[in-house]
């Protein structure tokens, strides 16, 4: 059986460690996630959630994997629609390269999301999100302000 | 031109503040693309260093299916390296502009 992923890559003008640290940090998430935050405490076996500013949890899960500041794993489920809810668990991964070759400041970030089903509404779900959520930061980390507003 | 049969492979998302007529710039004029274009993410690929050319041989051409200004963009995509088009045969290049709010959509698919 196959299964379904997401990947997103793109190229951010900052450091591994300001990447990461804005990946992690409860109050940096909160500009860029859409009116959402990530809270945990990044530990390999920790829990993880991403809350909505009115305190429901969006989604929720674990961590799987932590190496700063160059890879994160979450164990990620939905909590907020039961229809993404009952696909389970997916695992969203991080990978943070620096770009060798003279006089490069940028980072390469690779977020890969997969979900173990085919044509799965989570993973197309995301696809719609990630590129919104992760134009923002790549925004914000280069220019200091978003590109796209929190929801209404 | 007919592009019915190619399939799309791969997309890509990205939100832009600008405008949809600076980005149809930054996407048609030579001028412009010269500064983006394979500079930095060409450099260090270990398939080597297969790059526009700057003495101005021919590294893609193709031609274009469909040109709607500030809005759509499609052409076919043929990279002239040795053996390359035979192999992958031709594909397709699509960009779309839509303005969301104050930025901009770039939603760009190759097809084969």
């Amino acid at each position: 059986m196959s299964n379904s992923t997401f990947v997103y890559v793109t190229y951010i003008k900052t450091t591994p460690e300001r990447l990461w640290s804005a990946l992690t940090d409860r109050d940096f998430t909160r500009q860029y996630w859409l009116g959402a935050h990530c809270e945990s405490d990044w530990k390999p076996g920790s829990s993880w959630k991403l809350s909505f500013e009115d305190g429901r949890v969006a989604d929720s899960g674990e961590i799987v994997e932590a190496d700063p500041p160059r890879r994160l794993a979450i164990k990620w489920r939905n909590q907020w629609s039961p229809e993404l809810n009952a696909e389970g668990y997916s695992l969203c991964t991080f990978e943070i390269e620096t770009v060798p070759g003279d006089n490069s400041d940028a980072v390469k970030l690779s977020v890969i999301h997969s979900i173990d089903r085919p044509e799965s509404a989570f993973i197309k779900a995301v696809s719609g999100g990630w590129p919104r959520i992760l134009s923002n930061l790549k925004s914000l980390l280069e220019t200091g302000s978003v590109v796209l507003p929190k929801k209404a | 031109m007919n592009v019915d049969h190619f399939k799309p492979l791969t997309f890509y998302t990205i939100y832009i503040a600008s405008t949809p007529e600076k980005v149809w710039q930054a996407l048609t004029s030579a001028e412009f693309s010269r500064k983006y274009l394979f500079r930095k993410c060409g450099r260090d690929r270990s398939e080597g260093r297969r790059r526009v050319t700057p003495d101005g041989a021919l590294h893609i051409n193709g031609e274009v299916a469909e040109c709607v200004p500030y809005r759509k963009l499609a052409f076919t995509f043929n990279v002239n390296w040795p053996e390359l088009v035979e192999k992958l045969g031709p594909t397709l290049v699509t960009y779309e502009i839509e303005k969301a709010g104050d930025t901009v959509r770039l939603h760009h698919e190759r097809i084969t």
